[in-house]
């Protein structure tokens, strides 16, 4: 049996740039998700937080669904659900046509389905927590409701959503070992081949958990750094 | 004074502004109407494509996998509430000796993807094959279905820890030291005077673990349980209809939406002492 050191090592002996790979991919996946997944749970904040009662139930409609899917079957339904829409589509142009969606991108819908959901009610409670004088202000100052909103609540809403938020960027780096399940080559996908080779299987998935922990310690101290940041203002008062 | 008061019965409200298609009416009656529409062309699809064989094969499938879900989620949640405990109270003492191990606990059960674990433990466990051999352990870690309910009981319980540790210690100190100095027994003040007040405020936080396991149970199937995932896709590997994840879907946010019902009327019905009289 070969040694722990050498199964990790890097070279061709070794599993350790496998897996590295595969730990680019992870950040990579968590990381392109999250400005899709914000921006799409800040609009449907607004939704709910609207006086409209249309447009709130359709918010509504939404959260309840990608907060009571289980992950996992919210990116099978993509995934295999896109593949099936494609083809329908493209069965109108062309005859017996192969469609492959790419499990990068179905996952990156997916977990941003799911973000936004949760991220939605990050904002609708941080919005809860700008008085309306805020806004008033804004107008009084002649803002018009872009500015108001870019100006004087968006700072103080990133403030208020920041911890809740910083909670849901965790949850999403868990959430794309998940996305492994479709075959994307991310860590635990990688670890998992490195397992099934060298039948070592304790061990690859033991550094798998490890690095996702090191992922989340990393992460943790970024959220401070920001969340230092975005309270910068603070001190003067 | 009684002017305003004179005033007050012959002055009619303000009518009320009239509705007029502002930009965010407009916006919510479209996506209320693709809502609508993607409802029906769900249901139309359901009835279109109604195949009497594929439901009197797949329907007795799917109610066992919804059994086994139930199953391991009322196990996992009952066994990881039972560690828990112990946890929680280590996660509290003063002693490092104690804390240490409990904090290294539920940081890595809180810190890895349950998908992570469940590898580790099912695919894990043989590694130590011999040795599990040895102490007669290896019949229950080479069933899938143990191995998921050993590593969601272990996730649970890491959750759960740290919602009761929140829970007791958002209870106030005065609370505990009125009662010490009334003389009533540590063990008295524990479970009749803490935990009362504690168990109301974690109760929102246990629904939601609930609902999470509910839906991280989903995991279970990739480890070759046929729970309501498994089964789902064990029916799509051979009908490759979609139908299959639509019901699957449906189940879950039912089985979601009930527990969510439930534990509003649960935490209305506890609660209801704290409510002030109008």
């Amino acid at each position: 049996m070969e040694s722990i050191w050498t199964l990790i090592s890097f070279g061709d002996q070794g599993w350790g740039d496998e897996i590295a790979r595969g730990v680019v991919v992870t950040v990579a996946l968590a990381l392109a998700t999250l400005p899709f997944g914000l921006l799409l749970g800040f609009f449907i904040a607004l939704a709910k937080d609207s006086d409209e009662p249309s447009l709130k139930r359709a918010a509504e409609i939404y959260t309840t669904i990608f907060r009571g899917l289980p992950e996992l079957l919210t990116l099978f339904i993509v995934y295999f659900g896109v593949q099936i829409g494609v083809r329908r589509i493209a069965e109108l142009f062309v005859e017996n046509p192969t469609i492959e969606v790419n499990s990068f991108v179905a996952g990156m819908v997916a977990l941003g389905f799911v973000f936004s959901s949760y991220a939605s009610e990050a904002f609708l409670s941080a919005f809860r927590g700008i008085p309306r004088g805020q806004y008033e202000g804004g107008y009084a100052v002649g803002l018009s409701g872009l500015q108001t909103m870019r100006l004087v609540v968006l700072p103080q809403l990133i403030k208020l959503a920041l911890p809740a938020l910083s909670n849901l960027w965790l949850i999403l780096l868990k959430d794309t070992a998940l996305v492994s399940v479709i075959g994307l080559a991310d860590t635990l996908r990688q670890a998992g081949i490195a397992a099934r080779v060298t039948k070592e299987a304790f061990l690859f998935f033991g550094i798998a958990c490890l690095i996702y922990l090191v992922l989340a310690i990393l992460s943790s101290f970024a959220l401070g750094w920001i969340e230092r940041w975005s309270q910068r203002g603070e001190a003067a008062r | 004074m009684s002017e305003v008061t004179a005033n007050a019965g012959t002055l009619a409200a303000p009518p009320p502004p009239a509705k007029t298609w502002t930009k965010g009416r407009i916006t919510g009656h479209a996506l209320m109407a693709l809502w609508i529409v993607a409802g029906a062309a769900l249901v139309i699809h359901l009835i279109t494509g109604y195949d009497a064989a594929f439901y009197k094969r797949y329907t007795p499938k799917f109610i066992d996998g919804t059994i086994v879900t139930l199953q391991i989620v009322t196990l996992s949640v009952m066994i990881g509430a039972a560690i828990s405990v112990p946890v929680a109270m280590a996660r509290m003492s003063q002693s490092a000796l104690a804390g240490a191990p409990a904090f290294a606990f539920v940081y890595f059960f809180r810190g890895t993807p349950l998908i992570a674990q469940t590898f580790l433990v099912y695919y894990g466990a043989g590694t130590f094959r011999d040795a599990l051999d040895a102490a007669g352990l290896w019949w229950f870690f080479r069933d899938a279905y143990n191995c998921v309910i050993f590593t969601f009981a272990l996730n649970t319980a890491a959750y759960q820890a740290e919602i009761l540790r929140g829970a007791i210690q958002n209870v106030p100190r005065g609370q505990s030291e009125a009662a010490a100095a009334l003389g009533i027994p540590k063990w008295v003040i524990y479970s009749k005077i803490i935990l009362p007040q504690a168990l109301i405020v974690a109760l929102r936080p246990y629904g939601n673990e609930i609902v999470l396991m509910i839906k991280g149970s989903a995991v279970a199937s990739i480890v070759t349980v046929f729970d309501l995932m498994g089964e789902t896709r064990r029916a799509f590997s051979r009908s490759f209809d979609f139908e299959t994840y639509i019901w699957a879907a449906i189940i879950y946010l039912t089985m979601v939406e009930i527990l969510r019902r439930v534990w509003d009327v649960l935490e209305r019905r506890l609660t209801r002492h704290l409510k002030r009289g109008d």
